[in-house]
Formats: structure tokens, sequence, C-alpha cells
């Protein structure tokens, strides 16, 4: 007998054992799973770096960061350093051009050409006769400095060998840990040929020494007969069952419907975590329809324009493991397809070609929304709704848009009454009325059925 | 007194054994139930495999295959603008002013469009023209499936350039006269066009075609004053309105004179215009009279020469009947009395007639005429068609350019038309659909809706209207205008054109001015000569023949027809817009046809029934009527209430067959008995076999004792008494006291304090409102009701949010009917007058009741709801839950008005409801704020609470407070006569507020004590006679 409790207990002792080893082993998987991020981090610092210990070799004396700064702020509304915009590109206009004539056309263009300066005209005609604005601020120094930043060269080659070093970290760590878990499985394999090796062995030695093995019980019946003619346990069983199936049924058809969660491919991948994120560019800035309309809008694609004509591309660092800064400019272009825009022209063509975006928020037809009278009158946050959007690399429907999530905030939110002239009497009358000091939008009859199903 | 009153709604009625009537009030339902029908063949259901399991258990799979089906949700797309014009946000209306001038209607008109889409015409306020029916359903011809998309040559699609060189080539080569038939266009750059356009071809005629012809007062105007044109009238104005049968709450000389009526006939300081009817058949006119006299339609001709003389004093008495005599002799009295705010108007197609109402009016010195500024909006002249289908006929035309009408639908003698256009050189339509005209030309030039057009219009003498495109083209469609000036070598458009015209005569305004006010006021722009090559002076008979002649009553032989236009679809130019065939006449109560006329007595000589079928719906018998030589079959007839004996109508403007659904071929063309452009005509009837089935509405019940839903007094009575004597509150018995029915201790329900917040009322005036229907078919735009069809309308299916009610009634009162009797004298009198009290459908007198949801603040149908989709809100507003309602219809059953009602079937993309919900440029003028329903729910009225809580959110967004008047409804907008005041009644500056504490206001059903939010003011007669 002893022997035989010996062997249950030596089974639980591996099952034990077995466990302990793989909790230890997610929680170090889960360690190296961080570790990606900040690694990622330091290159993308590095890839900042980089080109600043390249412009070293510029013949142009300046600092290029201070040279960035001012790019960026009177620049770049109308340069690009590479591509044509509304201005000539201006990487290496340094050795394009004398820098004292550079000196004066920044700080007057205007005056250079009505002297009469045979590249100025030159310039002023090739770009349409668009005005240069002058920027008599600017000193010399800063020039230099613009100029040291324009001299620096491209710098794609090396972001990217940067940041696939950086992608090849996590996978050595999977690497290992399959090793270790295989090593492991190994083991854990040989323990249990082992372990029938020796308990075959002991049998063998039992019989042979002729001590008697013990006797398979008596066999009883078994649990399941007696479960099936118990039949209040049946009953019980079959009303649990059905409440269990109910309930998921329930649960089932209650989700019909409702797309929380609801991340289509849209025709263009528009990336609201770059533009209302990363830039903070305001929500209603391109959803204008939202502050006086029950629709929100999608914008038109003239509103995109009006930044997208300057910005052709993304900068280096938008780019992604995922997307990469080439998708992305893939995307800018399709846009420009889309608005008939010829980036090369600098022109549209006229050849307009809508899209069709894949609508994510559909209310039925029966519900009546307005975008104004939340955001504009109740100044709720879009994220109040809409969710994380300047997270959201791709949109997806944050909320479910069910009649109880409606209800719900009604009955939680107060009215944004205060300096509304139109609420001041009606306020005062039915806070009164339910001796409080804030109503809530139910309580001002933003429940009421037909408010929103008519 | 306004309570001992008996009304009724049709004739079936006043039949003492009528089976229909006798039954209604025993039974729910007038016949069994036919169960037998499908129950009583034995043979079959048992010869059925399908047994009750198994027919359960195919509802059970298909029900689950249904909802397992619904679970996977469609990929719905948005698409929005490339470049997003700047006035336009998506979800946010905008408005602009344009006019209607489609030949027949001329109106000043806003148009509601949404993403650029056109989707509702509502009145202009600045143009001041009012907006009827016609002209807000006017907005769903641009979405007329059957409109011709592109030009076509001899039936084969062609492009304009070839078109062009075809039409240019024709024109150049052409040999005999060039011909322009149009509309009344009234457009002075159209005329200055027409005339450019006849400079360079040298032999162009243009001849002015009006369908309904308004020839006899053209004439008799430009006799006078020296101008093709027609008085123009402000009945604001009078105090003493005789009519001899001018229907000018109808089309008469244009329309558009009922606002200012409904003006005059609101008792103010004790005081309202009296209005004298003399006419034949039953008109809007008459039914809005204090006094209507039926007389024949020779008769009036009588009528008028004996007011004439009477006023004159020029005679003392006439062969009239004694009571017309009388009637007249009153009005004239009255007509003194009132001086210069006396007014006469005729409807007589008669130039003798026309032109001694205006010797008339000039000798009361009327300032109710305005002869300076007259009306420019009919330019017809019948001798000059007559003359071209003559002309056509002896083959001297070489070319026919028709524009805006539809000759050989239209004219009389149409068939000599067709004859004579096989004789025309080339023959060009403009046209926006393949009608029976366009069909026999060689040319179809498809013409734009006059939403995607320019124009200017000069609706009188010194005001002007223009009419601005507010979509671009939906098809490939050039405008008339532009095609003459193609074709006369000028290459710039039509658009240019008119500011060149308007350039020099525009005054101090702006261009962008007028396009934004719509109309404006100016004098017309110089050396535009009238195109119309008959500008001759008519020659008519002086008054002394002109009085003889009328005075002269011709001897009638047969019966006397007169043609009218009907309310819903005029001269028919709109017969393919389904809500016009929808519209219930405000009179008869018919939709989707149009029918004789008859009185009861003719009909019980001619042997003619009306019979109610046993389900409420209208059965008639079918006439054959002879007009000479033309014969038109199968005409159904309706016996009318008050229509003269002796004297028969019938509507123009029905019976289309070309470029028309087949659902909207309805009625018989009646403009082949239109002789000589007279709508009076002498004519035979014979009965011949056949029952006709009407689609008419209210009749399928009675009013169930429940008389006093109107209430009425006289104006005597109302000036002289205090309000509780003629609008008595009701009062029930509460431990035997009279309590009124109004005191909390009567009620059933508590009631809830309604002072917080806005508390919609709706007050609708009894006297302002003439029964047009311009707010019914409003209602119906504005909250996407669906059109069901004749078949539907017939079974009281009709799904009318608002719906006019009309109640007849006979004498006043019991007492007048006493009085009556105690004043005969003589044989003569008792013997007709004997006859008039036993008849009370001689001549009844009219109420009309806009009736809709009441939005009872204890509404009979939220209690009775099972699952609660019909609730009050706390704005006062008796609230609709589609998405919530199992279709019990508990809550219509339950309602005392019978405003509630159910969707039978899916209306929209359903092949069997062929409308505008069924394709999807139809679907276009959907109201996008509004849910379309689907089958199975209840619907109703919502008080436009898309409308209220749109101006709640301007004013939240703005940070202001809501005051006076800016709540309004779809009909309360389209009531331009302000019979119908919405606003919120709790506060203090609003219109509502003050007419809800007038003494004149009264609740519909108020004993019932379900305390309505709609309220109504008692209708005042002004039966003082002088």
């Amino acid at each position: 007998m002893k022997k035989v409790k010996f062997r249950h207990s030596a089974a639980r002792v591996l099952v034990l054992s077995i466990s302990l080893f793989l909790s230890i082993n997610t929680l170090i998987l889960a360690q190296e799973e961080t570790s990606p991020t900040d690694s990622q981090e330091e290159d993308v610092q590095e890839t900042v770096q980089g080109p600043e210990e390249s412009n070293v070799e510029s013949d142009v004396s300046g600092d290029a960061a201070a040279g960035k700064a001012l790019f960026n702020s009177l620049c770049a509304a109308c340069h690009k350093l590479d591509g044509n915009s509304i201005g000539p590109p201006l990487r290496g206009v340094a050795e394009r051009r004398d820098i004292a004539w550079l000196q004066s056309w920044i700080k007057n263009s205007q005056a250079l050409i009505s002297s009469g300066d045979e590249q100025a005209v030159e310039i002023y005609n090739e770009y349409g006769q668009v005005a240069m604005p002058p920027f008599p601020q600017l000193d010399d120094t800063d020039i230099e400095n613009i100029l040291a930043y324009t001299s620096e060269p491209k710098a794609v080659p090396e972001s990217k060998q940067a940041g696939s070093d950086g992608a090849a970290a996590p996978g050595a760590g999977g690497i290992s840990t399959d090793i270790v878990l295989g090593i492991l499985a190994f083991v854990l394999l040989m323990l249990l040929v082992i372990l029938y090796l020796v308990n075959k062995t002991l049998r063998r030695f039992a019989t042979a020494s002729g001590v008697p093995l013990p006797a398979k019980k008596v066999t009883r019946k078994p649990i399941y007969r007696s479960f099936i003619e118990n039949q209040f346990l049946v009953l019980v069983t079959a009303v649990a069952l059905l409440l269990v199936s109910g309930y998921m049924m329930y649960g089932y058809f209650m989700q019909v419907g409702i797309d929380q969660g609801y991340q289509p491919v849209q025709p263009i991948h528009f990336s609201h975590k770059i533009h209302a994120g990363d830039n903070q560019v305001e929500c209603k800035f391109c959803h204008s329809s939202a502050r006086v309309s029950k629709h929100s809008g999608i914008p038109s694609l003239n509103v995109c324009m009006n930044c997208h004509k300057s910005i052709g591309e993304v900068a280096e660092e938008t780019g992604t493991d995922e997307y990469s800064k080439d998708f992305y400019d893939k995307e800018i272009q399709k846009l420009y397809t889309a608005v008939g825009w010829d980036p090369a022209a600098q022109a549209y063509t006229g050849e307009t070609e809508p899209v069709k975006w894949i609508r994510i928020h559909n209310l039925p037809d029966f519900a009546y929304f307005n975008h104004s009278q939340h955001v504009e009158v109740g100044g709720i946050a879009c994220q109040t709704c809409h969710g994380p959007v300047e997270e959201m690399e791709i949109m997806y429907q944050n909320a479910p848009l069910t009649m109880g999530w409606c209800i719900n905030c009604h009955r939680e939110t107060n009215v944004m009454a205060e300096g509304n002239e139109y609420y001041e009497k009606v306020h005062e009358e039915l806070s009164q009325k339910y001796g409080v000091e804030n109503l809530t939008v139910a309580q001002m009859g933003g429940n009421e059925c037909m408010k929103c199903h008519y | 007194m306004s309570s001992n009153k008996k009304y009724w709604q049709s004739v079936e009625e006043l039949k003492e054994k009528s089976s229909a009537v006798e039954t209604l009030p025993q039974n729910e339902f007038g016949v069994e139930i036919p169960t037998d029908e499908f129950l009583g063949d034995k043979k079959t259901l048992e010869g059925s495999t399908t047994s009750r399991r198994d027919f359960l258990k195919y509802v059970g799979f298909s029900t689950a295959a249904a909802s397992l089906a619904a679970c996977e949700g469609p990929v719905i797309r948005s698409i929005p603008y490339v470049v997003q014009p700047d006035r336009i946000v998506p979800g946010v209306a905008n408005y602009y002013a344009t006019t209607v001038a489609d030949g027949f209607d001329f109106s000043g008109v806003l148009v509601k469009t949404r993403e650029g889409r056109p989707i509702k015409i509502e009145q202009n306020t600045l143009a001041n023209t009012g907006a009827n029916a016609r002209v807000q359903a006017s907005v769903l011809g641009l979405y007329d499936s059957k409109r011709i998309k592109r030009p076509k040559s001899n039936g084969e699609v062609v492009s304009w350039e070839q078109l062009d060189r075809d039409v240019r080539q024709g024109l150049n080569a052409v040999s005999g006269e060039i011909v322009i038939l149009t509309q009344t266009f009234a457009s002075p750059s159209t005329t200055r066009l027409i005339n450019d356009f006849s400079q360079q071809y040298g032999n162009v005629r243009h001849v002015v075609y009006d369908t309904v012809s308004e020839n006899a007062a053209l004439n008799a105007f430009q006799a006078r004053y020296g101008e093709r044109a027609l008085p123009n009238y402000d009945f604001s104005q009078a105090e003493t309105i005789v009519s001899v049968g001018a229907d000018f709450l109808g089309d008469w000389a244009g329309g558009g004179y009922d606002a200012q009526y409904a003006r005059g006939r609101v008792p103010q300081n004790g005081r309202m215009s009296r209005h004298i009817q003399f006419e034949s058949t039953y008109s809007l006119t008459g039914a809005n009279a204090d006094k209507r006299v039926p007389v024949k339609l020779s008769e009036q001709r009588a009528v008028l020469a004996a007011l004439s003389s009477y006023i004159s004093g020029g005679a003392s008495t006439s062969n009239l009947p004694t009571a017309v005599d009388d009637a007249v002799v009153k009005a004239v009295s009255q007509l003194r009395r009132s001086g210069s705010r006396g007014v006469v108007v005729t409807g007589i197609p008669d130039e003798d007639a026309q032109s001694l109402v205006l010797s008339i009016n000039e000798a009361l010195g009327s300032q109710v005429m305005d002869t300076e500024n007259p009306r420019m909006i009919r330019q017809g002249n019948a001798a000059a068609v007559q003359q071209l289908v003559q002309d056509m006929n002896a083959g001297t035309i070489g070319a026919l350019l028709i524009a805006g009408v539809n000759p050989a639908y239209s004219l009389p003698n149409a068939d000599e038309f067709v004859e004579g256009l096989q004789n025309v050189g080339m023959s060009i339509a403009f046209s926006m659909k393949e009608d029976e005209t366009a069909k026999m030309c060689n040319f179809i030039a498809a013409t734009p809706h006059f939403l995607e057009s320019w124009g200017d219009v000069q609706l009188t003498k010194n005001t002007f209207s223009i009419i601005q495109p507010t979509i671009r083209p939906l098809f490939d469609t050039r405008q008339f205008q532009d095609c003459l000036l193609r074709w006369s070598d000028n290459n710039i458009s039509y658009y240019d054109y008119i500011r060149e015209t308007w350039e020099p005569s525009i005054g101090t305004a702006t261009w962008s001015d007028i396009i934004h006010d719509g109309a404006f006021q100016a004098s017309a722009p110089s050396g535009i000569a009238a195109s119309g090559n008959d500008t001759a002076a008519p020659v008519i008979n002086n008054e002394a023949t002109a009085l003889r002649n009328l005075s002269a009553a011709p001897e009638a032989e047969g019966y006397e027809l007169e043609l009218y236009t009907s309310v819903g679809l005029g001269d028919g130019q709109h017969a393919n817009n389904p809500w016009l065939q929808e519209f219930p006449d405000p009179i008869t109560r018919a939709s989707w046809d149009n029918y004789l006329k008859v009185s009861r007595a003719d009909a019980a000589e001619l042997g003619l029934e009306n019979e109610n079928a046993s389900d409420g719906a209208l059965n008639g018998s079918y006439v054959r009527i002879t007009v000479g030589d033309t014969v038109v079959d199968n005409v159904p007839v309706y016996i009318q209430p008050g229509q003269a004996k002796g004297t028969v109508a019938i509507a123009l403007g029905y019976g289309k067959k070309e470029g028309i659904q087949e659902e909207m071929q309805v009625g018989v063309n009646a403009y082949p008995l239109y002789k000589n452009f007279s709508s009076f005509q002498n004519v035979k009837i014979e009965k011949v076999g056949g029952v006709h089935e009407f689609a008419a509405v209210q009749q399928q019940r009675t009013l169930m004792g429940r008389g006093d839903i109107i209430k009425e007094t006289t104006l005597e009575v109302f000036n002289t008494q205090d309000p509780h004597v003629w609008n008595k509150m009701p009062e029930v018995s509460l431990n035997h006291v009279e309590t009124p029915v109004t005191s909390p201790d009567v009620d059933l329900w508590n009631g809830f304090d309604r002072t917080q917040g806005h508390h919609f009322n709706m007050s609708i005036d009894l006297n302002a409102c003439t029964g047009c229907g311009a707010c019914v078919i409003a209602c119906h735009i504005e909250n996407n009701v669906p059109v069901v069809g004749k078949r539907e309308v017939r079974k009281f299916r009709d799904m009318h949010w608002l719906r006019i009610d009309r109640y007849f009634s006979s004498e006043p009162t019991f007492s007048e009917d006493i009085a009556k009797k105690e004043n005969m004298s003589g044989l003569g009198d008792s013997l007709s007058q004997f006859g008039e009290l036993e008849d009370p459908a001689e001549n009844p007198q009219t109420v009309f009741q806009p009736m809709l949801c009441q939005h009872c603040n204890h509404a009979p149908c939220e209690t009775v709801c099972p699952v609660t989709a019909t609730m009050h809100g706390r704005q006062g507003q008796n609230m609709m839950v589609y998405n919530r309602c199992v279709g019990t219809r508990y809550c219509a059953n339950n309602c005392p008005y019978k405003v509630r009602r159910f969707n039978w079937f899916r209306y929209n993309k359903n092949e069997e409801f062929d409308y505008h919900m069924n394709n999807d440029l139809g679907r276009m003028v959907l109201n996008p704020d509004v849910t379309v329903r689907s089958r199975g729910v209840m619907e109703k009225c919502s008080f436009c609470i898309q409308k209220t809580q749109k101006t709640i959110l301007d004013a939240k967004r703005d940070g202001r407070a809501i005051q006076g008047d800016e709540f309004e409804t779809a009909c309360s907008l389209a009531c331009d006569k302000g019979a119908i005041v919405f606003g919120d009644v709790n506060d203090e500056t609003s219109l509502v507020k003050r007419l809800n504490e007038d003494g004149r206001t009264y609740r519909a059903l108020e004993y019932i004590g379900t305390k309505p939010n709609v309220m109504y003011r008692v209708k005042v007669r002004n039966s003082t006679e002088a």
C-alpha cells in the first residue's frame, strides 16, 4: 500500500513542478515583451541625432539644429527640403547659389527682383510669380543656420537600419525561450518514460518476489448511473443548463447589430493617431460640421489638401515598424489621386475620384442623433463617445451605441446650462422642482422617446 | 347659438333607410366579416396536406432563418465631397428663393435644400403670393421618373449638337411661318428673346395659349384699359364681396387671393367681411361664403345683369326666381352700404359679363379692385390659338415650336390640332415629359424642371420675381430660352441674358438682393414690346348691349355643364404627382378621380345613384356626356349637395394617358368638352351601365352624434352675447352639480404641472381656414407620409397626418327653420320652400376643420398601448415611437379624433405601391430628418417635432432664449391665411398664448376630457343681411 501511495504523490509532484516551471516561464516572457519598446525609443533618438554628426562635412558653417527650428517655423509652409512645393526644394541650396545672394534674397526677395537681378527674376517667373515674403527679422547667422540645416544630406537609410536592428532584438529573446521550452518538454517526456519503466520493473520484481498486488476493487454502480436515477439532480441540472443556455442565447442575441470594436479597412489608411495624436490637430478642425450639424461630417478632400498641399510625405520619424514611411507616403499619394493633385506640377488636374470611406458608426434610421447638440451645446469631448481617437492608428467603434448606453449617459451627465441664456428660465424652474443644483439631461427631458425617435 | 345644429358628412347619412348608416352605430363593421370565404370551404380545407403543425413549423423555420440572416450587418459607405461647396454643410438645410411659373400657378417660393437636393417648397413671405397645394407639391416634379432625360429626334435619342444642327437647318429652310406656341411665361426676358428670335428669322408668330383660358376677362380688361392683363383684387380691404360664379379661392384669374380674403374674414372689432356667392357647383369659394345662392349657369348672367341694373338704378325688377332676386336685392343694398369697400367679381366666361363687372366696380368706386397694377400672369389668346389650328390644317405653318403646353391633350379640338401637325414642316416640343404633344413632334427638346432653370416673371405690372436653379440639372436637358438663344446665334446663356435685360431697370437694388429675396418691385424693363402679335385691342360690346345680352338668358336645352379646375390637379400638369392625386378634394372628399357632380334632384331624375358599399366606400353610376358631336363616355357621377338643379360640373385636368405612370392615369379627360374655351356648356346626359368605385375619405363613419366637434355662431350673436353663450364650456354632473369639464374634480387622471419649459399648442381658426389644403400637402412632404394609392384609400387606409374634414349643415339653427316655415306666404312659396326644408342637401353650409393629432394632455391612446409606444412628452407632444410599436392598433381604436394611421404595408421600395418612394429618383425628396416608417407600425402627427427640436437647438447653440413665434410646424408654415398658429403657450409673448385666452377658443370634443393641445376657434358667420 505504501508504495502505491508513494506513486500517487510522485505524479502530483510532477504536475506541480510542471506548472511551476510554466508560470516562471511566462513571467520571463512578459519581461522580455516590454523590452523592445525601450530599445525602439532609443533608436528613435539615435535617428534624430544621426544627421547632426554628419553636418560637419558641409561647407556651410552654422547650427543645423537652430536652423531646423527656424526652417520649420518660417520656411516649411512653402518649401520642402526635397520635392516641389509652392517654392523650390531647398536641400543643398547653399551649393547651388551664392551665399551672399541667398542672404539678400531671403531678407527681401522683392527688392532683389525689382533690382533686375537675373537669377532672382528667373526663379520668380519659374514659380508662377508668387512673391516670397521678406524676412527682415533674420540676421546673417540665422540664415546661415537655416542653410546649414538645408545642407544636411538625406538621412533615410540610416534610420531604416536602426529600425530593423530594433526589430531584431525581440526576435532573439523569442528564440531563447523556445529552446528553454523545448528542453523542458524533452525533460518531462524523459521523466514520464522513466516513471513508466520504473513502474514496470517494480511490478515485475513484485510478481517475482511474490508480493501480492492490490486486487481490483469490487465494481460499484458507476456514478453517472446513480446520477441519472436521482431525478432531483437531473431536474436541477436541467434547469441550470436551461438557464445557462438561455443566458448565453440572450447574450448572443443582444450583441447582434452591436458593432463595438468594428474596425474596417478603409480605402485610404488614415491614421487618427498621427493627425489628432502626434500633431494634435483639433477634431473639429476637420470634422467642422459637428459644430453646426447633426453630422460630424467626413471632411471633404479639399480640407485634407489645406495641409497636404505642402505635406507630400511624412517625416522620417513617423514611420513605424508596422507602417513604414513608404507606406504612409503611398497613402498620401492615394489622396492626391483622389483629389486630382499633381504634386510634380503643383496643380490640380481636375480628374477626381471620390473616396468611398466605410462608415463605422451606424445608428439605425429611427434614431436621431445630433452632433452639434452634444459637442457645441453640451460641451462633450469627442473622446467621450469615440474613445481615444488620438491613439487609434486605425479608427474603430469605441462605444456600443446602444440605447442603454445613451440613456445611461443622459442620466449621469449634467446639462451645461451655465452661461447659456436658453436654459436660464427652464433650468431654474426645473432644478427647483427636482430639488437639485444641477439638472441631468434626463431631468431636462432628454430621455423622452421622441427626443431621438421621430 | 352653436349647439343645436346637425352636421353630416355625406348624403348617405341623409337617406332614411340607408343600410350603411343604420348598421354602423350597432356594429363595429358594416358587414359581417366574411370568414366563410376561407373557412367555409370544407373540401379544400380537408384536402390540404399542410396540417396546423406543419404550418407552425414553417413559421418557426422562416422566423429563425430571417433572424439569423439579419445578424450580419451591411457595409455602409460614406462618400464625402471632393470639394465641398462653401455653403453646404451636410445635415443643415439651405433655403433659396425662386418662383413657380408653370403657366397656371404663379408663386414666389422658398426652396429647402438638403445636401444640395431640393426637398420642400414653402411660401416666400417676401413675394406675398402664398403657395397652394400644387405649388407645394411641385418639388416632386423634379424627381419624376417619367421625365424625359435627353433630347429626341423622331423617337431616337440624339445629342444636343445633332438636334441644334437639324433644327437650325430646318428653320433656315422653312417654308411658311414659324410659330412659337407657349404657355404664359409672363417673363420680360423671354418676351425680349422671342422678339430677337423673330428678328433673326423674320416670319415668326408667337401664340400664347392658356390651357384654362381667362380669355374673356383679358379681352374685357384690354378693351377698357389697353393692357392685356387681369385686374388685381385685395380682398382684405373688402367689406362686401359679391361673387357671381367666380371661384376666387380656387384658381379664378390665377388664384392666390385666399390669404387676403381670409384676413377680412376674421372678426376684428366686431367686423368682418360679408361674402355672397351666386354659383352653380359647390366650389371652395361657395363653401366659405356667408350666403351661397345656387343658380343655374344661365341664371348667373341674369344675376349679374340684375346686379348691374339695380346698382345703377336702371331697373327694379328682374325675371329671376323670387328667392334669387331677393338675394340679389339684398346683395345690392349691402354693396351700396359698403361703398368703396364693396366688390363684385365674376367667373362667367363671357366678355360682356367681364366688362360689366369692371363697370360695376368702377361705379362702386371699389378700392378692392386694382387696375393700376394688374396681374400679368395670364396672357393667352383663344382666338389666336384657334387661328393657329386652322393655319396648321391649311398647311401655312412651316415650323412649330411648342413650349410648356400640351395642346394635343388639352385643346378642345385636339384631334384637329393633331391632324394639322402632320401638315407642319417641322415641329419641336419643349417638354419635360413625352406627353401627347411631344410624342407627335419631330423633335423633343428635353427641358429642365423649374428648380433647375433660370427665369424672371412679371407677376403684376410692378412686381417681379426671379426663378433661380437650386440644383444642377439632373438630366441632359436645356431650357427653352437657352435653345432659342442658341438658335438665334446668341452665344450667351439665358442667365446672362436675364441680367442684360434687368441691368438698366434694376434701380437701387443689387442683383444679389433680388436673387436673395426672390421678389422685387420695379417697372418693366423698357423697350420690350409684347410678343404676341395680337396687340390690337379686342372689340367688345358696349355696356348697354352687354347688359341686354346678359339679361336675355339663352334658353338652355338639357343640362348646363360647368368645367372647373380641381384644387388638387388644376389644369392637369401635375397629373403624375401622387401627392396631388391622393389629395382629397376639399368639398367632395374624393381622391384619385374626377367625376360629374350632379344635384340630388337631377340624379333622381336621371336614375343616377351614389351608394355606400358595405364597407362604407362610395360607388357611383356612370353617364355619357354629349356636347354637340363630342361624346365623353363612362363618366362617374358624384351627387353633390348644393349643386344647382339643372347644372352639372366636371373637373378638367384628368384622364391624361401619355408621359404618366399607369397608376396615375385616372379620371376622364374633360377638355374635349371645353368648346371655344368656354367653361359653360350645354350638354346631354345619359346614364350608362356599370358601377364606379370612388376613393373618398371621411365618408365611412357617421358623426355618432358628436356634432359639437364644430362650434359656430353668427356675427350678430358673437358681437352681442357673452362667449359662454356661443362657446359654451361643456359640463358634466358631479354630485348632481354641473361642473365644467375642465375642472380637475371631474378628471380621471391627475394633472401634471405643465408650466415649465416649452409647452406646444396649436390654434386653428375655423374662420380663416378656407380649406385649400396647402397644409395637407406640406405635412405630407415634411413628414415622409407615404402615398397608398386609390385601392387603399377606398379602404380608408389613407395616411394623411393632417386632413381637412368638411362638414355640411343645413340652416344655421332649427329656429331659422321654424322662422322660415312661419314666414311662408302663398302657395308658390310653400311649394318651393317646404321642399327646401325637406331636403337639407339642397344648399348646405360648410365648415372646414383641419384635423390632426390633438396631442391630448390626457390622451386615451396612451393608456391603452400595451408596449408604451406612445406616451406624453413634457413639451406637450403625444409621442409616437415607431421602433417600440408592435402594431396592436389599440391606440387608433381608442382615439376619439381618428387621427392615427396604420402602416398596413411597407409603402417604400414596394412594387405594389409604385409611387415616388419606390424609385431612387423619387426617394430623393424624402426628408432626411424624419424616419420612413415600416410595415406594421402606427404613425400620426408629431407636431413636427423635428422642426421644434431644430428651433430649440439653434437657440441653444446661439445661447439665447426663444421669444415670440419662432416655433413652426409644416402646416403652420404653409398656411398663408394665418389659420394655423403654432407656438409655446408658456411663453407670454407668443401669439398662441394670446389665442389660448381668446373667447373664440374651444377644444374639439372637450367634454370627453382629453384636454387637447390643439384648439379651434369658433366659426363666425356674417349672416347680417342689409
